[in-house]
């Protein structure tokens, strides 16, 4: 049973995290349309939950069409180099902790010892995807992709800096570990305020999700990086900035939510396996409430402009995160 | 004593509260969530159906007189009103068995160039063309859309069942009818089917 454990794992997790970019995908048409006053898609199925079936139908029924003027390879390359790394981060994300026959496993494919650096290093790779698509396609492609590496370079800095101060606190890259640190103390949010903060901020730009959408924009460069791309292709951006979504409010629960911290669930004398199961449901309803106020956030917020952009990256985040980590180091230094 | 000049919006910079964008953040998402709960602005179309205002202008209809002929005196007062020239009326003498002295004998509208305006309605001084509420109109080919005489009285005679009460209506408050929302394209069709099974 137990080598089998990481592909059991592996087959359950891609299952989940492949199965949850439908389903964020209704949720969030239809949240969409509520808080715009509107009703959304509700004629696939029953309240248009076969939506996303009908999409991905469509999707793959569409005709694939290859502009002539593109570099084929690169073309070809770019909306698999965007599934690739939103994948592969799924590696090292622990969901929670079961004891079987008195051992202790982690719910997580790979344990490394490099977990959150790993994420930081894959992650970034989503960033090349995006510039090949956008250098084979066209001008307004292009424009997306320039605007997008901007964006991903001067969001990353601020992002390993907020990771920084919780590592530093924490004590260990280990996703697991910095977990059950914030297990042993408080919620990583309460003892870093601003580094999780600014965090959930660069989480944000790190997924283009709005209001960092600068490479997409449909408004003024027609569909961005993606404008020459169609059928499962598009798709493929599609899902990858989903699953990105996904990782990224995975990150942000283990992080600064405490992980599969549930609060008093330990105290209350239930059976070991029973806290267990109740702490990986409790990691799975964080992760959704966050992708919920993802959601949230895209349909509040306008698209910033460029130079607020790099305003608040270069001007706000990284001074901010900087401090903060002094800051951290110094109470550190006098209290421990 | 000097005048003093009061300076309105001479703030440069923002605060620094403002430049985070933290407060007007948070404030933008309470927003958005109070739209969350409150009533949804759709009318899920071929179910439920707006509610038309009483002076909507559709598609005309030529109405009839006691006698079942058009009211219409071929003056061609709704063609000189027009202002997308799309009714084209041929006139003829109504001689004197008929008591009318003119009468069209060819009448048509072309509803892809009418911009229902509704000024045609206000021309006719017989009240012989008139406007209905029915807006969903279909066809395929642009020569479907001119509608000739024999079409724009089905009109009227398939508004008419659907409206009794609308077939007198010499001191109304509007030119254009009362409506109803429940006109369709199948009301005509079936009122053009009961005309050829008379002829």
């Amino acid at each position: 049973m137990e080598p089998f454990l990481p592909y059991i794992f592996m087959a359950v997790m891609l299952v989940v995290y492949l199965s949850s970019v439908p389903g964020m995908i209704i949720i969030e048409r239809r949240l969409s349309a509520w808080l715009q006053y509107r009703v959304g898609p509700n004629r696939v199925g029953p309240f248009g939950l076969m939506q996303p079936m009908a999409d991905a139908l469509k999707f793959l029924s569409k005709e694939d069409i290859i502009p002539l003027h593109v570099k084929r390879w690169l073309y070809l390359f770019a909306p698999a180099l965007m599934v690739f790394p939103a994948f592969f981060v799924i590696a090292v994300i622990p969901w929670g902790v079961l004891t079987l026959n008195g051992k202790e496993i982690f719910i997580q494919i790979a344990q490394t010892n490099i977990g959150i650096l790993f994420i930081l290093a894959i992650s970034s790779l989503t960033v090349y995807s995006i510039v090949f698509g956008a250098w084979t396609s066209n001008k307004y492609a292009l424009l997306g992709g320039l605007r997008a590496s901007a964006q991903m370079i001067s969001y990353e800095l601020p992002m390993g800096l907020a990771v920084m101060s919780m590592i530093m606190m924490a004590g260990t890259l280990r996703l697991e570990g910095i977990v059950q640190y914030q297990m042993d103390t408080v919620w990583g949010l309460f003892q870093q305020p601003i580094g999780g903060l600014i965090f959930i901020i660069t989480a944000f730009a790190e997924t283009n999700r709005l209001p960092f959408d600068l490479p997409e924009s449909e408004a003024e460069l027609v569909g961005g990086y993606h404008t020459e791309y169609s059928s499962m292709k598009f798709a493929m951006f599609y899902m990858g900035e989903y699953c990105n979504m996904l990782t990224a409010a995975s990150l942000i629960t283990l992080l600064f939510l405490g992980g599969w911290h549930v609060p008093l669930v330990s105290s209350m004398g239930l059976e070991p396996l029973t806290v267990q199961i109740i702490q990986i449901g409790g990691f799975g309803l964080k992760v959704a409430l966050i992708m919920l106020f993802f959601v949230w956030m895209r349909w509040t917020l306008p698209r910033f402009r460029y130079d607020q952009l790099m305003h608040l990256g270069w001007k706000w985040l990284i001074p901010l995160t900087l401090a903060n980590i002094v800051l951290t180091a110094i109470l550190m230094a006098i209290f421990r | 004593m000097p005048a003093t000049v009061k300076k309105i919006g001479d703030k440069t910079r923002d605060t620094w509260l403002e430049q985070s964008y933290l407060i007007p953040v948070i404030k933008g998402l309470l927003i958005t969530i109070r739209h969350l709960f409150s009533r949804r602005l759709v009318i899920e179309y071929p179910e439920q159906k707006k509610v038309l205002p009483p002076n909507y202008r559709g598609l005309h209809m030529l109405t009839r007189d006691e006698q079942g002929r058009p009211k219409c005196v071929a003056c061609e007062m709704c063609s000189t009103a027009c202002p997308a020239d799309c009714i084209r009326i041929v006139a003829a003498d109504g001689g004197w068995a008929d008591s009318r002295e003119k009468y069209p004998v060819k009448f048509e509208i072309n509803e892809l160039r009418c911009i229902f305006c509704g000024l045609c309605v206000e021309a006719c001084p017989e009240d012989a063309i008139d406007m209905t509420d029915m807006h969903n109109l279909a066809d395929y080919t642009r020569n479907d859309f001119i509608y000739d005489k024999e079409r724009l009285l089905a009109v009227y005679d398939a508004y008419i069942k659907l409206h009794p009460e609308k077939a007198r209506r010499a001191d109304r408050p509007f030119k254009a009818m009362k409506h109803s929302s429940n006109f369709t394209v199948s009301d005509v069709e079936a009122a053009n089917r009961n005309e050829t099974k008379a002829h």
